[in-house]
């Protein structure tokens, strides 16, 4: 039988994984994809919360991260165009403007 | 005790006495200030009017007081002005205590005072800095009349740092020469070590007291509360004592802290006369006849007071047989009267050591003011062998001085003698035979100097011609004060007839119920009078013995004096060096503090801690940190997703685990 | 039964979420996160969150997606990326940091094994969905529109051209 505590160690194993993306890769691109797959997972907490106390705000609050990430992804997807434009490398050790 | 004058009630003519010269003080202040850098020329009359005739109402003041409230004997302590000092249970207020001693000091003072005042409108009337003096001498007599009228040690203090300070100020008068500077500065510095001893010994009291558990409306260290709890404070009389003579040596030039004085002659003449001579140096033994009743209980201060005084009273003396400068001599002369106060009070004889004072302040200031006269005269001329046979371009500067010299030896019927024989017969009453000798000998150094210094001056034959052409009798600013004070030193000490001659004492009487001493009235009644006429005779015939020796070597023999000066040339060299207490207190202190103060407090201290360690130092941490702080902006994203994440999992682990 | 569709899901889901964060190759690392989604989504559905689950594949694995792979495929990165194997500091630190995050995680969550209890009627369904959208979050949902609104318009400044 499934139970609430399967989806929530899923949810924190996806979360990891995440994070362990963020702090270790160094393609932007890769950055990004690793902070989606964060949200997912919180996504998938909320959702799982959601079905546990029957209530359907969890889907709606999962709706909204949804709706979110997409805007965040279109505005940093360009901001990293922009970057490429400039130094001609997606490398996150090459950008160093806010150094100092 | 509220006799009214127009209204106005004795405590408040008793505030008013050191507010006429305050008044005075602040007026002629104003002017000098508005007057400076020669802007403007200076109202010499204004600044004179206001400078002179303020202390002469102050001492018209003084005067009718005195006739009100010389009884009841003890006095009384005015209602307080305000309440100056509240913390916890310190408490000092500004009242005055009016009573015989107070009074008669306030009379001296004002009244010389004022004479003097006088005087120095003849004598600065050329200087630019004209109305700064004035100011200056204002204030000071104000302060010294504080000191004279406070009703508790605090305010005695505030008059004391007062006419230190005024000291200072008027030494140091024309402080664009370098030398005339650092005798002010001398001054001060060696007052201030006085000073602390008598702080030391003020707060001795008061921790005495209120370790007591005593409380009193006026604060613990009025006069009157410290009569009335002296019981309490007998253990711890003898170090009080000491500690407050400390300042009374600072202050009266005593051995070893008399070296400011001579110094202090750099300061303008009539400056000498009213400060070191008639007034502030004074302050000490008033100091002690104040708290008589606690150096009553320590038998050792006293002696130690009587000790100090007489021998500082020989050892000045001796010096001022060789010495050169007409003020420096006065100025030695004055150290060793001043030894003979403190020998007086030393002894339990309060009174006769402010009879002395007084008698002391009528012929020293006139003898200041004769001197300054001659310097006048001659344009500036101190060194006496450049003098001579003044008499006749000068004479009432030479009468009068003569009287004066006459009255400072001790000769019958002038002022000295009187004042003299009653301490040398009371110190020797009470037991003091071997500092009664060494007073015996010192009157007749005494007399041989100052008829040397008269002859030197006035008699004999001019020795620079030129300087003797120029000399011409002062302006009467200049002589009335002179001869005031001339007459005053020829008679002022018949109000102390002793009873062995026949008088009736009236001085001794009028202060035994202030100082009412039991043992000392015993003793002295025991010796009798007999012994008193003769000793009184022999101290009379050694005195005028030694005076006309002088008299006659150095007005005709003044050769021969150069010759045996040259015989005797280490003794002389000796003696006209100042013993060299001057170098030894060079080497021994002032060398060393000096370099103490170069290479420790500021190469190091000052230049190493402070300038580097400390304010660069804390400059270059703060840049320190910064630059370290910053290594955290590296700029580079995974620097910062690494230090983040870090933190949340921290957070996280805190809160779930 | 349903334990053994949770465990495929789960499998799907977790080997692809590694493999986004392996591949050296970007491309390769965008379809496997498309993978994961999918693999996320058939959980939603599992736990009847219907709507959403199609949401998100449409959305999330749909346009999103496309989006990131047209970026890729302007970049032209695939070559270089693969040359990149050296593990940095960050690197190690980063597993760490992971294998620690999951570690005190899954210490805590797993006692909450309670089963799940039965779904109300028409949970999950577009209508519910809707309901509480327009509802109890009609403002956030009216922020949202705007939000989007605004990106819009930033990526749009960003993306212009230069004008000399």
């Amino acid at each position: 039988m499934v139970t609430l505590a399967h989806y929530l160690t899923l949810s924190a194993i996806l979360f990891s994984i995440g994070v362990t993306g963020v702090v270790c890769r160094r393609n932007t691109l890769v950055i990004f994809m690793s902070i989606e797959l964060m949200l997912n997972a919180a996504n998938l907490t909320f959702i799982a919360f959601g079905r546990h106390h029957g209530n359907a705000a969890g889907q709606t609050i999962a709706f909204f991260v949804i709706a979110l990430a997409a805007a965040e992804i279109a505005v940093g997807l360009a901001i990293i165009v922009a970057i490429f434009k400039k130094l001609g490398t997606v490398d996150v050790g090459d950008i160093r403007f806010l150094k100092g | 005790m509220e006799n009214l004058l127009f209204g106005i009630s004795v405590g408040s003519l008793a505030a008013l006495i050191p507010a006429l010269p305050l008044i005075g003080a602040l007026l002629n202040g104003l002017i000098a200030l508005l007057c400076r850098s020669g802007k403007r020329d200076v109202p010499k009359s204004l600044v004179s009017v206001i400078g002179v005739t303020l202390p002469v109402l102050a001492f018209a003041v003084a005067c009718y007081l005195f006739s009100l409230a010389k009884d009841p004997a003890t006095g009384f302590t005015t209602q307080p002005l305000w309440n100056w000092i509240s913390i916890g249970d310190f408490s000092a207020s500004v009242s005055f205590k009016v009573d015989r001693l107070s009074l008669l000091m306030t009379l001296v003072v004002t009244g010389v005072g004022s004479l003097i005042h006088l005087y120095s409108v003849g004598y600065m009337a050329h200087d630019k800095g004209f109305a700064r003096y004035f100011t200056y001498l204002n204030l000071f007599l104000f302060a010294m009349l504080v000191l004279i009228l406070g009703a508790n040690l605090p305010l005695l203090f505030v008059g004391w740092e007062g006419v230190g300070i005024c000291s200072y100020l008027l030494i140091g008068f024309w402080f664009e020469d370098p030398e005339k500077a650092a005798a002010g500065k001398k001054a001060f510095l060696v007052n201030r070590i006085g000073d602390l001893g008598f702080l030391l010994g003020m707060f001795l009291i008061y921790s005495t007291l209120s370790a007591k558990g005593l409380q009193a409306p006026g604060g613990l260290l009025s006069f009157e509360v410290l009569e009335q709890y002296k019981g309490d404070l007998f253990l711890v009389a003898t170090p009080i004592c000491l500690l407050l003579f400390v300042g009374a040596m600072g202050k009266s030039a005593q051995i070893p802290l008399y070296v400011w004085l001579p110094d202090a002659m750099a300061g303008p003449t009539p400056v000498s006369a009213l400060i070191h001579a008639a007034t502030m140096v004074t302050a000490g033994v008033y100091m002690i006849a104040r708290m008589h009743f606690l150096y009553a209980l320590s038998p050792i201060a006293m002696q130690v007071v009587a000790t100090v005084g007489m021998s500082t009273a020989f050892f000045a003396a001796l010096i001022a047989l060789t010495q050169s400068d007409i003020k420096k001599v006065l100025a030695y002369s004055t150290v060793s009267q001043l030894g003979y106060m403190f020998f007086a009070v030393g002894c339990g004889a309060f009174s006769a050591g402010i009879f002395h004072l007084m008698t002391h302040a009528f012929f020293k200031a006139c003898l200041f003011l004769g001197s300054g006269s001659v310097i006048h005269a001659l344009g500036g001329e101190q060194n006496i062998w450049k003098m001579g046979g003044l008499r006749k371009r000068m004479p009432i500067t030479f009468l009068t001085f003569a009287a004066s010299v006459l009255a400072i030896s001790g000769i019958f019927p002038f002022a000295g003698f009187f004042s003299k024989d009653a301490i040398l017969w009371q110190g020797f009453a009470t037991g003091h035979v071997v500092l009664w000798a060494i007073g015996f000998a010192t009157s007749g150094l005494t007399a041989f100097y100052m008829f040397r210094l008269l002859a030197a001056v006035f008699l004999g034959k001019p020795r620079d011609e030129h300087l003797y052409q120029h000399a011409h009798e002062s302006p009467p600013t200049m002589t009335i004060p002179l001869i005031l004070l001339g007459l005053l030193g020829a008679v002022g000490g018949w109000i102390g007839f002793p009873e062995a001659l026949k008088g009736s004492d009236r001085f001794f009487h009028w202060f035994a119920p202030i100082f009412a001493y039991e043992e000392f009235f015993a003793k002295l009644e025991a010796r009798g009078h007999g012994l008193e006429l003769v000793l009184t005779l022999m101290t009379l015939i050694w005195v005028v013995h030694l005076g006309l020796i002088a008299n006659v070597l150095y007005s005709q023999k003044i050769g021969r004096m150069g010759a045996l000066a040259e015989k005797f040339a280490p003794v002389h060299r000796l003696l006209s060096n100042k013993f060299y207490v001057d170098e030894i207190y060079n080497f021994l202190f002032v060398k060393p503090i000096l370099l103490v103060s170069e290479k420790v407090l500021w190469k190091f201290a000052d230049q190493k801690v402070v300038d580097s360690l400390m304010v660069e130092g804390t400059a270059e941490t703060v840049g320190l940190l910064g630059r370290t702080f910053a290594m955290l902006q590296t700029g580079m994203i995974q620097t910062y997703v690494l230090l983040f994440a870090v933190g949340a999992i921290v957070f996280i682990g805190y809160f779930v685990l | 039964m349903e334990l053994a569709f949770f465990y495929i899901f789960a499998a799907i889901s977790v080997i692809s979420a590694i493999l986004v964060v392996s591949f050296r190759n970007t491309l390769s690392s965008a379809l496997a996160l498309v993978m994961t989604l999918f693999g996320v989504a058939c959980l939603y559905a599992m736990l009847e969150a219907h709507f959403l689950a199609i949401m998100q594949i449409l959305v999330y694995a749909g346009a999103v997606m496309v989006l990131f792979i047209f970026v890729i495929m302007l970049m032209n990165l695939g070559r270089e990326e693969l040359l990149k194997i050296k593990m940095s500091f960050a690197g190690v630190v980063g597993i760490l940091i992971g294998g620690y995050l999951a570690t005190i995680l899954v210490l805590r969550l797993s006692s909450l094994s309670s089963p799940l209890p039965e779904a109300p009627q028409g949970y999950g369904s577009i209508a519910e969905v809707g309901r509480l959208l327009f509802s109890d979050y009609m403002i956030p949902f009216e922020i949202t529109s705007f939000l989007l609104l605004v990106s819009i318009i930033g990526v749009v400044v960003m993306a212009r051209k230069e004008t000399a």
